[in-house]
């Protein structure tokens, strides 16, 4: 075993207070159809409140991706509105959007394109016009929350698929924007990325920022996420904590969009233990159940 | 008969450090290994050394020797290779050939350059697309795919070539929890049913413990562990190789660290 898969990353440092503060997101009645006709979203409503976190789930094909392409503008609905601090974002500009809303992408692939790890990560903030100190600062803030500093001289194609992900996440973490939107963040890493990607997540929530994160990893999302909205075929199925989410009365929902409930969740429900969506929850009941019993 | 990793070392042409160093590993008909280990530990490489692609097409410094089936796949032909071993990259949207106009004429693509009759290749696309749960992909573009439906178009089009061996680099990374459940099946259908030996890099544990016969842990580019899936996924030094334990194992764990009892109930419970 060697050292540097033992240590837990840090928690990045805060950075300075959020500026501007975390909009509220709202749709409304949002449909939208792909240019061959696929109905990807259906009559959509879903409010998300400022330092909200969420994670959307549901099968592939269910409209999840779709749905947070129309918060920085990327996809417009069909029909309904996405209104952020209550104005239709139909009528702003994909750059101030930018400046908003930072989407980081499932397949970084689709992201990369610069030549230095260093230039990556500084062309979001520098067309926003930072410079100088405070671009340099941002950059190594950003490789620092990802642990990626000894590789800001690299080529981006010389990292392996797991850290270019993490580099996508890198760039769009250094434009410090109030909403934080990350598709499939924790796919294609080892534990150790993960337990980035969950510190990640937690400092944009510690931060006041709206973080909204696509996931099927069911332990990520019971364990970091205060809110779940469970898609199938384009529309919301569920939406609620991960306690009424994942919730025995729940299973049969959730099982109809194809996702099982987490381990705990399960073993929970079986022992009469009631809802228990993570660990530290069914060990916690576990232990008060057994103290009563004595 | 299998595919037989002896002493192998591997660098990537003009990387300073070996990728791999001293691997010794078989794939075995009808059998799955599971491969771990934390990213950059070389399980991608040993996907490309396994496979006969690493030096053949990219070059680099082999020592040792990858065996299949007893010959040495250095001596081998690239065709002969690709007959018997069918290999899935990490990234699956990368391997479609970009040449056909469906997802039919894609995973036909293998079949028919292997020069099978017109009839048997039908047989094959279907049976293919069938195992993974996509013929209702056929009619559409390849281009125009999702993820996690590209991923499966490409393991669909390696299983219709019917190689004795399949290297997988996570072929479940982009697929969702019953997508990865039907691939998790097929994969050990195909090795029980047709007697195909089964690589299979794969981060997530629970798919392992599911399908694995074996599994082995490689860390800095050596196999740090190997054995069983079971006893190794139960190991508890897996945690400090940078790979997360299955879902039961963890949740057991936990119980026992917190100093409560792991009654019969609550194994049950997991079950």
């Amino acid at each position: 075993m060697t050292a540097k898969h033992s240590a837990e990353p840090k928690l990045p440092a805060p950075a300075a207070p959020l500026d501007p503060p975390a909009p509220s997101i709202q749709f409304e009645a949002v449909s939208f159809a792909y240019p061959d006709g696929t109905q990807a979203l259906v009559d959509v409503s879903l409010r998300i409140a400022p330092g909200e976190s969420v994670a959307i789930v549901g099968q592939n094909g269910s409209g999840k991706s779709t749905l947070v392409r129309h918060l920085n503008g990327l996809l417009r609905p069909t029909s309904g509105r996405v209104l952020l601090d209550g104005l239709d974002v139909r009528g702003v500009h994909v750059a101030r959007l930018a400046e908003r809303v930072g989407l980081a992408f499932q397949n970084p692939d689709r992201q990369l394109f610069a030549g230095r790890v260093s230039a990556e990560i500084a062309f979001g903030p520098r067309n926003l016009g930072v410079r100088g100190a405070a671009l340099d600062e941002r950059v190594s803030r950003a490789l620092d929350a990802v642990g990626l500093s000894a590789e800001a001289a690299s080529n981006p194609y010389d990292l392996g698929y797991s850290r270019r992900k993490l580099l996508a996440l890198a760039s769009v973490l250094a434009m410090r924007t109030p909403v934080l939107v990350l598709d499939e963040p924790t796919t294609g890493q080892d534990a150790r990325g993960v337990a980035r990607v969950r510190a990640v997540v937690a400092a944009a929530v510690g931060e006041g920022r709206t973080v909204v994160a696509i996931s099927h990893d069911m332990r990520f999302v019971a364990e970091c996420f205060r809110r779940v909205v469970v898609m199938g075929a384009g529309r919301v199925v569920l939406d609620g904590a991960p306690e009424v989410v994942f919730a025995e009365d729940a299973w049969p929902a959730l099982r109809a969009t194809y996702l099982e409930p987490p381990l705990p969740a399960v073993a929970g429900a079986r022992l009469g233990l009631g809802a228990t969506p993570t660990q530290a929850v069914f060990v916690a009941a576990l232990r008060r159940a057994s103290t009563k019993s004595r | 008969m299998a595919i037989e990793l002896s002493a192998v070392r591997y660098r990537y042409a003009g990387a300073s450090k070996t990728a791999l160093g001293s691997v010794d590993l078989s794939v075995e008909p009808g059998r799955v290994l599971g491969i771990v280990g934390a990213n950059e530990s070389g399980k991608s490489t040993l996907c490309l050394v396994a496979g006969g692609l690493a030096p053949r097409a990219i070059g680099g410094r082999l020592e040792g020797s990858v065996r299949i089936d007893g010959a040495d796949t250095a001596a081998m032909r690239s065709h002969e290779l690709a007959q018997r071993c069918g290999l899935l990259f990490q990234n699956a949207a990368a391997q479609l050939s970009g040449t056909t106009g469906t997802v039919y004429e894609e995973v036909a693509f293998g079949p028919c350059n292997l020069g099978l009759a017109v009839a048997d290749v039908i047989e094959r696309v279907w049976w293919a697309l069938g195992t993974v749960g996509v013929e209702d992909l056929a009619p559409r573009d390849p281009a125009r795919l999702s993820g996690g439906q590209a991923q499966l178009v490409a393991l669909a089009s390696v299983l219709a070539l019917r190689p004795r061996y399949l290297i997988l680099d996570e072929p479940t990374s982009e697929l969702d929890p019953a997508g990865t459940a039907l691939v998790a099946d097929a994969l050990a259908r195909v090795a029980r049913e047709t007697g195909a030996g089964i690589l299979l890099v794969e981060h997530k544990t629970d798919v392992l413990a599911r399908i694995a016969d074996d599994v082995a842990v490689l860390a800095d580019g050596s196999v740090a562990l190997a054995g069983p899936a079971a006893e190794v996924l139960a190991d508890p030094r897996l945690a400090g190789f940078g790979v997360e334990p299955p879902a039961r194992v963890r949740l057991e764990r936990e119980v026992r660290a917190s100093g409560l009892e792991w009654s019969a109930a609550l194994a049950e419970a997991i079950e």
